[in-house]
């Protein structure tokens, strides 16, 4: 990675935190500027604009899960420890870079119009939803997984991992979050699989 | 360059004729030509003049093209009180070129699907042990079901200006089947942005993720060289069916197979992962002029 693609990741893992504290709206270029120890002048070396800059952080964000995800369905395992193995490494990351998860949620997920133009559909997170695709896809090849469409598969593992992370962020679980990994798991597991598996 | 005039002999085997109907439908100065410049020996359906008696009677035959799948069993198959095979047995060895014309004889199509009958096999399976005195070139195939009749005439025109033509690893000549189905199919705009035909024979759409179009897996060049010299499946709204290929005729052929929507088999040459990525990202575009009908 170049010098220049190492520093916009810094100012990204700077603005997460700061997005998902205070929104995106409430979030300036000087405030980031300022949590960098920058001059604003400078960061716009980098972004020319707060909307880029929230494009570029959504596909870092997501290519993190893409590139955990990638290295789980390369894995000689069943679907069924895939499931498992994600889930855990997605919790931790809820846990340990909760910023992450929760610019996905409280940014791209509810300030739409930011992304209308240059992040329409797939186009920032595609990686990830193609992981997401070979996932379901060796997994009903091997009969593992019953048929379904791909939009109610896609959501039964989404909407369960991201109304997990906003639990966690909303701090009303009594428990650590790790400890709800295997019933994550076996609850998304039992929405895939096969009655035959 | 064959300098006298080659003879052609024309055998059918187990078929549905599907192939000489394909040959009588060739473009009529291009067939003309063909009879201008080979000796057509004998064909079952069309020569009156000689009989396979003749045939047999023949010391040497340029071209024998086998139409039809091949059994050793007599309940099946026989003509003139031989069966497919021991016809096979008696030309093959007279013959400087064997070229089977259609799937079924290059190995065993349709018929060969018959669980009843084991023995149903293609021309190469029969011979490849086989020493074979006076071939100068090894069998071509022409798959597909049928052939279209300007392969025949351009295989034959091509070995007689040539004498030798290249085979791909179906024994398929290179130059008719290098490409795919896919090429210069009407509807590829469509294919790249992912707009769907919502169903046969509309101008409109692609057929690859609904109909189960298999151009991008198929060679053959039907979308280059025109059937009828006007047209094609894909062209008119009917999905290829891979007739071409080995695996055909496969089961569900005008279904895509899918698991949870996602295509199961994916364009040649391309990996998996990589065209799901494109393909993601090509629907969330939303392109009105490919969306409305063509002509309003
Ligand atoms: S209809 Fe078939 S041949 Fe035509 S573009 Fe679509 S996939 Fe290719
Ligand atoms: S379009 Fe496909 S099915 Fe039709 S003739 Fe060509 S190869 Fe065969």
């Amino acid at each position: 990675m170049s010098a220049k693609e190492l520093k916009k990741n810094n100012i990204i893992e700077n603005a997460l935190k700061l997005f998902s504290k205070k929104g995106f709206y409430n979030t300036t270029i000087p405030d980031i500027a300022k949590a960098m120890k920058m001059s604003v002048g400078n960061m716009y070396n980098y972004f020319a604009s707060k909307e880029e800059l929230a494009k570029y952080a959504i596909k870092y964000s997501t290519n993190i899960l893409a590139n955990q995800l990638k290295e789980i369905n390369h894995k000689q395992i069943s679907s069924k420890e895939k499931i498992f193995l994600f889930t855990k490494q997605y919790l931790e990351n809820v846990k340990n870079s909760p910023e992450v998860i929760e610019y996905f949620l409280r940014v791209y997920l509810s300030n739409r119009e930011v992304f209308a133009q240059g992040c329409e559909g797939f186009l920032c997170v595609s990686e990830f939803v193609t992981e997401v695709m070979i996932l379901l896809d060796e997994g009903a090849q091997s009969g593992e997984f019953r048929e379904q469409e791909f939009f109610t598969a896609f959501s039964m593992i989404m909407g369960c991992l991201g109304g997990f992370a906003f639990l966690s962020g909303e701090k009303v679980l009594d428990k650590d979050l790790i400890e709800y990994s295997n019933s994550i798991s076996e609850n998304i597991y039992r929405a895939l699989k096969s009655d035959k598996a | 360059m064959i300098r006298h005039k080659p003879k052609v002999v024309w055998i059918q085997a187990i078929t549905c004729n599907g192939n000489t109907h394909s040959l009588l439908s060739s473009n009529y100065s291009r067939f003309e030509l063909f009879l201008n410049s080979f000796d057509f020996f004998y064909h079952p359906s069309l020569t009156t003049q000689n009989s396979l008696e003749d045939v047999f009677s023949l010391k040497e035959i340029d071209f024998l093209l086998i139409e039809g799948a091949i059994s050793s069993n007599k309940e099946f198959y026989s003509i003139s009180n031989n069966d497919t095979l021991s016809l096979l047995e008696k030309l093959a060895n007279k013959s400087k070129y064997i070229i089977c014309v259609g799937s079924c004889a290059s190995y065993g199509g349709v018929h060969a699907k018959f669980e009843e009958n084991k023995q149903i096999k293609g021309v190469s399976d029969y011979l490849i042990s086989w020493n074979l005195e006076k071939i100068k070139h090894p069998i071509i195939n022409l798959t597909g079901c049928p052939v279209h009749p300007e392969w025949i005439l351009q295989t034959l025109f091509s070995l007689k200006q040539r004498e030798t033509i290249a085979l791909d690893e179906n024994k398929r000549p290179k130059e008719i089947y290098y490409g795919l189905a896919h090429h210069g199919c009407t509807r590829n705009e469509y294919f790249e942005w992912k707009v769907e035909a919502k169903s046969f024979g509309v101008k409109e759409g692609c057929l690859f993720y609904e109909q189960g179009c298999r151009a991008p897996m198929t060679h053959s060049n039907c979308n280059r060289i025109l059937w009828n010299d006007v047209n094609s499946k894909t062209r008119a709204g009917m999905p290829c069916i891979g007739c071409t290929e080995f695996d055909f005729p496969r089961n569900n052929m005008l279904e895509t197979k899918k698991n949870i929507g996602i295509p199961m088999d994916v364009p040649l040459g391309i990996n998996k992962r990589a065209y799901l990525t494109l393909t993601g990202v090509a629907k969330t575009f939303k392109i009105d002029r490919l969306n409305k009908k063509l002509i309003e």
